[in-house]
């Protein structure tokens, strides 16, 4: 239990998806305009994080690793699909965030008419993506461990996109050099917050 | 043929500083100029060819079911290009870790899909690809460049600023390891951003 709650803080603060590896770059930048849409999109990349990673673990355990075949019968054994890792991963967001779009909009028209336009966006988040990927690389060893992770990540997205367009709002007001402002300016102002996270690197958990 | 389309992405609407797209997976590459080469010409490849194919099909994807298609051309190639790295260039590989993976949801190579493949001929699109990825791969080599140089002293792995000059030899000189941390990637891009924008004034957005 403890170990899960340190792998909890240390996915959120010590390996924030944006701050120490870039992953989502492209929406966060994008969709950091207003607090109220970056907490919709910050809310769906939780959540499809939070089911992406562990049914890509299953899926990597069970069919795509070295012998993970084995279950099927020995013959099986020396079976090594991790080369299509890529492909079944991407294949597994992309169907996800369809299936999940469907049904938001079937059984909660009000949460889809928020969430809605965020949710296509989703299946080619590079954090979504590398959720998957880093929890095939670093090897959690439980479904509990990668699903803590891929929570985790989420938040820690969540809580960067959000401070963000916190930033930026207030921004506006503030008198920025001409070819600074807009991009510019956000990337500096992603560059100082992320030195302020990497006062959490040196925490052993 | 026009020439605008393969200047265009490289200077004028450049994909990173202008467009801001694929800058997901390109910054944390960025520490050493090895990794920042063999990363700019994967993703030119990739880029390339899935423009090429995707053009190549267009009459044929249905449009309902466009994304996935897309998804598994870039997929199918980004699988060749890390068993190619795995094979020929192995400590390289092991340096991009999951970021070979992440080429797959670059947003530049579905943008250039998207907005240009779908609705042009084979040729130009594979050229409008290859430029795309050449305007990314200059800005990250850029990057590394000075990342490399300031960070380590090194260029690709060779000493470049004197090693008398240090002070562990009596020197004056010590490296600025700041430049190695993930956030002075995204400063550098700010600063690349602000000098393009400078010089491009008709570009300067409100």
């Amino acid at each position: 239990m403890q170990d899960l709650i340190s792998l909890f803080v240390k996915s959120i603060f010590v390996d924030n998806m944006i701050f120490a590896y870039f992953l989502g770059m492209c929406s966060f930048l994008a969709v950091s305009k207003n607090v109220k849409t970056a907490v919709g999109l910050g809310a769906a990349v939780i959540f499809v994080l939070g089911v992406t990673v562990p049914l890509n673990y299953m899926l990597n355990e069970y069919v795509l690793k070295a012998g993970a075949l084995s279950w099927l019968g020995a013959e099986y054994a020396d079976i090594d699909l991790s080369f299509l890792s890529f492909i079944i991963f991407i294949a597994v967001i992309a169907a996800f965030v369809q299936l999940v779009e469907m049904v938001v909009e079937k059984f909660a028209p009000a949460l889809y008419s928020q969430l809605g336009i965020f949710l296509p966006l989703i299946a080619v988040n590079c954090a979504i993506m590398g959720g998957s990927l880093f929890m095939q690389q670093r090897g959690y060893e439980t479904l509990a461990e990668a699903t803590t992770f891929g929570l985790g990540s989420g938040i820690g997205w969540f809580l960067a996109i959000v401070s963000l367009a916190a930033i930026r709002e207030k921004l506006a007001y503030s008198n920025v050099p001409a070819p600074l402002k807009g991009l510019g300016i956000t990337f500096i102002i992603v560059g100082l917050m992320g030195i302020a996270f990497m006062g959490f690197m040196g925490i052993q958990l | 043929m026009d020439k605008s389309i393969i200047t265009n992405p490289i200077l004028k609407n450049n994909p990173v500083t202008v467009l801001v797209l694929g800058i997901c997976s390109a910054l944390a590459v960025t520490v050493k100029l090895e990794p920042a080469c063999v990363m700019a010409i994967s993703v030119t490849a990739v880029t390339g060819f899935s423009s090429l194919i995707a053009s190549l099909l267009r009459n044929t994807i249905p449009n309902r079911i466009r994304i996935i298609v897309q998804l598994v051309i870039v997929a199918l190639l980004v699988i060749l290009v890390d068993q190619i790295l795995k094979a020929f260039a192995y400590d390289v590989s092991k340096q991009l870790s999951v970021y070979v993976g992440l080429i797959i949801t670059n947003c530049i190579i579905m943008g250039r899909i998207e907005a240009f493949a779908l609705g042009n001929k084979p040729l130009p699109s594979l050229i409008d690809g290859l430029a795309n990825g050449a305007g990314y791969g200059l800005i990250l080599i850029a990057i590394a460049f000075i990342r490399e140089l300031i960070g380590s002293g090194t260029l690709f792995g060779f000493q470049i600023i004197p090693e008398s000059w240090y002070m562990a030899n009596g020197g004056w000189y010590l490296n600025n390891g700041m430049f190695i941390m993930p956030p002075m990637a995204l400063i550098i891009t700010g600063c690349f951003i602000w000098l393009q924008r400078s010089f491009q004034k008709d570009e300067v957005k409100k």
